[in-house]
């Protein structure tokens, strides 16, 4: 009897939480899959219709513009993030003084939320409260910066923030990647008359190729997710210039009553995030096991 | 059925029991009514039902003009436990009752003979299948333009009555150095200014045709290209701040001097008392350019949740009887700045811009210029209405040609139909 419990008691403990994911992951994953097929206005509705709400998702022009600003700002926020915070960690690792007090100072945006962070940029970058009224009343009357209130530069607005708020955690990631690599590795390499370039280039940054990889995951799933930050900095304005697919599915599935639509445009995400990430998981978990 | 009847009878009760007061029951009722003055007029309400022995859970979803608070009644009623009553206006009421979640309130709507004390436009509204299933608390119009006249002495302009006239009379104030016309840019505020045009350009008939019909050729009929280049026109008249800006600091800026007129519904009227600023000489209220002699409403109201409960059914009758009676009506709107929803009561409280409102309400009634507002969810489904939304503010945020503005209008709209 006791030999049975031992044998299974890893199964039954783990067993709710399992439990929890199939119906809360792939169960509403399918809930919405279905609901994408049917009719469903304000409440869901099981009347099938096809591919319906998927043509009228596809005619919308607002669907196109928040797809489009979620490849720019995935892009831009990825790179941009990715660069200055391992650029921040290689500096920080020259055994600096005071790296303790500067670490916590860049790390610390990550514990603001999207919404403060949202609502600060919101004025930093308001041309009548922020740098451009700032910068004017210091003497420079010609100064301009106003992307938020500009419909074709809004979403960069929206990069600048994210950028802000993430690079000090990516910072914190390679730091912590940086001290793990050998330090006979990179004193072997300065005796070889490697140039701190190369050093960096060849021998830190592979060895460190898992660090990027769990960056990239955290940052993008955390631009696919960015709904709040743009709420609160652009509203999704001027017009809807600034909106992102999370941001239109909210709208449409919960305000307007299109259930149906709104399920399309969350599957539509859900395969934009596998078609990024399966590829990559596949590449990574293969190369492992090799 | 039998089930109604017996409705019927404990509501009758009810209102009976009102009176002496010793009945005990309790209404949960969903609002997002939390500011200042609202969150007062609500009070009011609550007290006057202490009064006659209901106590009220209140169950209030601030923010999001009410969005939240949608969501939430939604996962509510859907898991068979919605509240008392909820905060539903216009078309939704129907989505609700289509549904059928909502209560049959017609035993108090008779007892209290609500079909004499309220317009049929309003009446209309509040019923589903016939019966009485809400109650309005209050009418706002929302075709009203609040000027400064100080700015428009300074700049030597007359108050515009015509879109045209607009035209004339802003460029002179741009050029005196205010900025002409103080706007939000927000979706919600782009589609008010928006319907302001529809009504002044294209007149009330073609507005109820296009906007509250969703007839197609009107829509794709020349007035409707009239109307996107008028509603373009007035790009050229806003400050390039206005992006993501809310009403009430549009207000601030026609209250300081800093701009000449703003269009926005009656609600305005409350931050130009909070500044201490007096009607007529501090500030004036017109109607929308081209649009006098008609009313866009907008009615708030309570839908009632079929109960499971015979105490809280017997509870939403008295709270029901009690929303439309003139105590409460009065104090709800004075301090919203709104008219009262029914007909015949004392208007010695109100301002003039009150009083014209309600003869607007009253007199337009009449000629058919009574309209209900697409911008505030009264005259489509939130599906048609988000589409207009997007139509309207997306034109006025790019430079879109007149053209474009219209085929997307009407592309949008036949899509969420």
């Amino acid at each position: 009897m006791l030999n049975l419990l031992e044998k299974h008691l890893p199964k039954i403990v783990i067993a709710p939480t399992t439990v929890a994911m199939i119906v809360c992951m792939y169960g509403f994953i399918l809930w919405t899959g279905l609901l994408s097929f049917t009719k469903s206005r304000m409440m869901p509705q099981w009347d099938f219709v096809g591919f319906e709400q998927y043509v009228r998702l596809f005619d919308n022009p607002r669907w196109h513009i928040a797809l489009d600003n979620l490849f720019i700002f995935i892009f831009l926020f990825i790179a941009i993030s990715l660069v200055l915070g391992l650029l921040l960690a290689i500096f920080l690792d020259q055994r600096i003084r005071n790296e303790g007090a500067i670490r916590t100072i860049y790390l610390y945006p990550m514990a603001i939320s999207f919404i403060v962070t949202g609502t600060a940029w919101k004025w930093i970058l308001n041309p009548g409260l922020g740098i451009e009224k700032l910068l004017r009343d210091m003497g420079f009357v010609d100064f301009e910066f106003r992307w938020l209130v500009d419909p074709d530069m809004a979403i960069y607005t929206i990069v600048i923030a994210a950028v802000w708020q993430s690079s000090g955690f990516v910072m914190a990631m390679f730091l912590a990647g940086l001290r793990g690599v050998d330090d006979n590795l990179t004193k072997a390499a300065k005796i070889d008359g490697a140039s701190a370039i190369r050093l960096y280039w060849h021998i830190i940054l592979p060895i460190m190729r898992p660090v990027f990889f769990s960056a990239i995951v955290i940052l993008t799933h955390i631009a696919i997710k960015s709904f709040d930050l743009v709420q609160a900095l652009t509203g999704g304005g001027p017009g809807y210039a600034s909106d992102l697919p999370a941001n239109f599915m909210y709208t449409f599935a919960f305000n307007r009553a299109q259930m149906g639509v709104g399920a399309a445009s969350a599957m539509i995400m859900l395969f934009g995030v596998l078609a990024v990430l399966i590829p990559y998981l596949y590449s990574e978990l293969r190369e492992k096991k090799s | 059925m039998k089930n109604n009847k017996k409705v019927s009878a404990i509501a009758a009760a009810a209102i009976m029991a009102s009176s002496t007061a010793v009945m005990a029951g309790e209404v949960e009722v969903l609002h997002w009514w939390t500011s200042g003055g609202e969150a007062a007029s609500v009070g009011y309400l609550q007290d006057k039902l202490s009064d006659a022995g209901v106590s009220w859970t209140d169950f209030a979803v601030a923010g999001g003009g009410g969005e939240n608070a949608m969501t939430v009644l939604k996962s509510r009623a859907i898991s068979g436990n919605p509240p008392t009553a909820a905060q539903i206006k216009g078309p939704s009421i129907q989505e609700w009752g289509d549904l059928g979640f909502l209560a049959d309130i017609d035993a108090v709507a008779q007892a209290n003979d609500w079909d004499s004390l309220l317009p049929k436009v309003v009446s209309d509204v509040m019923k589903h299948n016939g019966k009485y299933v809400a109650a309005p608390v209050n009418v706002h119009r929302v075709n009203w333009m609040w000027s400064n006249p100080e700015v428009f002495r300074a700049a030597g302009a007359t108050i515009p009555t015509t879109w045209d006239d607009f035209m004339v009379q802003a460029k002179k104030i741009q050029d005196a150095g205010y900025i002409a016309l103080a706007h939000g840019g927000q979706a919600w505020q782009d589609a008010t200014l928006f319907e302001a045009v529809v009504l002044g350009v294209g007149g009330a008939d073609y507005y109820k045709k296009a906007f509250v019909e969703t007839d197609m050729s009107a829509l794709q009929s020349d007035t409707t290209l009239a109307v996107f280049e008028t509603f373009g026109q007035l790009r050229q008249f806003i400050d390039t701040n206005s992006p993501g800006r809310d009403w009430n600091v549009a207000t601030s800026m026609v209250i300081n001097g800093e701009a000449a007129m703003q269009i926005m519904g009656d609600w305005a009227k409350g931050e130009f008392k909070v500044a201490g600023k007096s009607v007529g000489t501090d500030y004036t209220c017109t109607a929308a350019p081209g649009t006098s002699g008609t009313h866009t409403f907008n009615i708030d109201s309570f839908a009632f949740f079929a109960q499971a409960d015979a105490s809280a059914t017997a509870a939403q009758a008295v709270m029901a009887a009690e929303i439309l009676g003139s105590d409460f009506q009065e104090v709800f709107n004075l301090n919203k700045g709104s008219i009262p929803a029914r007909l015949g009561m004392s208007r010695d409280k109100f301002d003039s811009c009150a009083h014209d409102s309600m003869d607007a309400f009253v007199a337009s009634s009449q000629t058919g210029g009574l309209v209900p507002s697409f911008a505030h969810g009264m005259a489509v489904s939130s599906a048609v209405s988000g589409a207009i939304y997007d139509a309207a503010t997306n034109f006025f945020n790019t430079n879109q040609s007149a053209e474009e503005g219209v085929r997307q209008l009407v592309g949008a709209i036949a899509a969420a139909k």
